[in-house]
């Protein structure tokens, strides 16, 4: 008999696998999701106890077509009578072993979607979590969630978007968009990893396991690789991203010794393969990400960093983007390179664009820090200080203001 | 997405000085039932966290404490009553243009004879995580 987290595990893997089989089989997502997600439900609530069938996959797919009947049955009277007496027929024994985990992953993630209504539903149908788990994870209440992934699903309905994989030419568009949505949850997750809230860093743990799905159905494509690298080398500094209080922890003074080698060498050796089999120009934004990630992570103390590489991969990843948030770590890799007036000296460029927004102050104050301007400084940190939006960030620049005003020390 | 806190205090708005009490019982009722639908439409958009109204300004009370002594509790009716909150809604939204065009309409709620009662609403972000550091 299987633990149970072995279950759950198996549970999120097949999720995806089932929907494919009955979609493929009856042509209609919505439906089919639903009754997945019952089967899901009752396997969870069975196998534990019941142990694990000898034919999961078999299991999931009969309770699913048993569900779906069941729910076409009680629409009866809305649904021609062919239709219902298709689904009578018994399922057939024999299963097509191909997996659809991706077409789902392309379908959940479908451009006509809002962000949020592709993160929802992607969790539910290809990372198999129920309404409830998504909707704690995000903090809204279960009817919420339910309404926005019902919504997303009539969306995909009314694109009528076939059930199979993009063809050639909309096919980078659209894997921007999968690899967009699985970077989204990721950051819920991380992002949110500060103090205890256990739910969402979850989060960030599922959308890595989706990346690895991803990465394991396309092997060859460096940008699913770089996403994956990218998480594994940001998720290996988890542990040492907070102190003891929940308080932030920049990265220059993480206690590096707490970062997950493990992580870092998986992480470093995917970037590394992935820009290695790309051309000279052919980097992606996500591999240019992870290899600053990877620059950071492989420097055992911080003034072992690399700053001459960090900046010239800023560069690359600046004008593959033209991201004003890239140009302030650019700035800022600049400063570590050339000295703080140079950092200083970029902001100025970027100004314009980012006005009113407090990563530009912070990072102004940090480089006026650096410079010695300390009055400055101060002002700068307490304008981040009153725009941000983020309650740890906030209270580290209204620290880092005081640290400053009072003449402290770091 | 970004969640804003969307709130009101007993400011009468620019429609209506009238207090509820001297309502007709049908405008009270179309008040009340627009409220319900507003947040039925909420749930419905996938926006919905929370709505509350609190306890009126009688039932309010203020306490200050030096954490020594014992704590002054002061209780309301308070002459600035009209600043007190009166009750708040949460949504989750894509955008805070999204934010103000659910105020506007919870602004627009409709008063006496049905007429907007155009009270003042206060939209305010409510803190999120922090973005990536790279």
């Amino acid at each position: 008999m299987s633990t149970e987290p072995r279950v759950e595990d198996l549970l999120r893997a097949l999720a995806p696998q089932v929907l494919g089989v009955l979609v493929r089989r009856y042509g209609d997502f919505t439906a089919a999701e639903d009754a997945v997600q019952e089967a899901l439900l009752a396997a969870a609530t069975h196998w534990p106890d019941g142990g694990v069938p000898d034919n999961p996959r078999g299991w999931l797919i009969q309770a699913a077509v048993r569900k779906l009947t069941d729910q076409y049955r009680s629409d009866q009277a809305r649904r021609r009578r062919e239709d219902v007496a298709a689904l009578r027929e018994p399922p057939a024994g024999d299963v097509p072993d191909r997996d659809d985990t991706l077409v789902l992953l392309f379908l959940c993630c479908h451009p006509a979607l809002t962000p949020a209504s592709a993160v929802a539903l992607t969790l539910r149908a290809v990372g198999g979590l129920t309404t409830a788990e998504i909707a704690n994870a995000f903090l809204v209440p279960e009817a919420t969630m339910a309404q926005r992934i019902s919504r997303a699903k009539l969306k995909i309905k009314s694109s009528g978007e076939p059930f199979r994989m993009p063809g050639d030419a909309e096919r980078a568009g659209r894997l921007r968009s999968v690899l967009h949505v699985l970077y989204l949850i990721f950051n819920e997750g991380y992002a949110s990893s500060v103090g205890d809230d256990l739910q969402r860093t979850e989060l960030a743990a599922e959308a890595i396991r989706l990346a690895r799905l991803a990465h394991r159905m396309l092997p060859a494509d460096g940008e699913v690789a770089g996403l994956l690298a990218l998480m594994l080398l940001t998720d290996a500094r988890r542990a040492a991203r907070t102190n003891a209080e929940g308080g932030l922890v920049p990265l220059a003074e993480q206690d590096r010794r707490l970062w997950d080698r493990e992580l870092i060498r998986e992480g470093v050796a995917l970037v590394t393969a992935a820009v290695a089999r790309g051309t000279a120009g052919s980097m992606g934004e996500y591999q240019a990400q992870a290899a600053i990630a990877a620059a950071h992570d492989i420097a055992l103390r911080v003034e072992d960093t690399d700053w001459p590489q960090i900046l010239g991969l800023y560069g690359i990843l600046e004008r593959m983007t033209g991201n004003p948030m890239v140009s302030l770590n650019r700035a800022v890799a600049a400063a570590m390179v050339h000295g703080p007036r140079a950092g200083l000296d970029l902001l100025d460029a970027v100004a314009d664009r980012l006005a009113g927004h407090y990563r530009l102050d912070a990072v102004r104050g940090h480089l006026l820090e650096l410079a010695g301007e300390t009055g400055a400084a101060v002002e700068c940190y307490r304008a981040a200080a009153a725009r941000t939006t983020s309650l740890p960030e906030q209270q580290y620049l209204t620290t880092q203001a005081a640290r400053l005003h009072t003449g402290q020390s770091r | 997405m970004p969640k804003y806190m969307l709130l009101q205090n007993y400011e009468g708005g620019a429609g209506c000085d009238i207090p509820m009490t001297e309502w007709t019982p049908e405008d009270i009722t179309a008040h009340i039932e627009f409220q319900h639908v507003l947040n039925r439409e909420l749930v419905a958009n996938g926006e919905f966290v929370e709505a509350q109204g609190l306890s009126g300004p009688e039932l309010a009370k203020k306490v200050v404490s030096d954490g020594v002594a014992a704590p002054v509790v002061t209780d309301g009716p308070f002459p600035e009553a009209k600043e007190l909150l009166a009750g708040y809604r949460v949504v989750d939204v894509e955008s805070e243009a999204r934010a103000i065009e659910i105020a506007a309409k919870i602004s627009a709620a409709p008063g006496p004879g049905g007429v907007p009662i155009q009270a003042p609403v206060e939209l305010r972000q409510i803190m999120g995580a922090p973005t990536i550091e790279s």
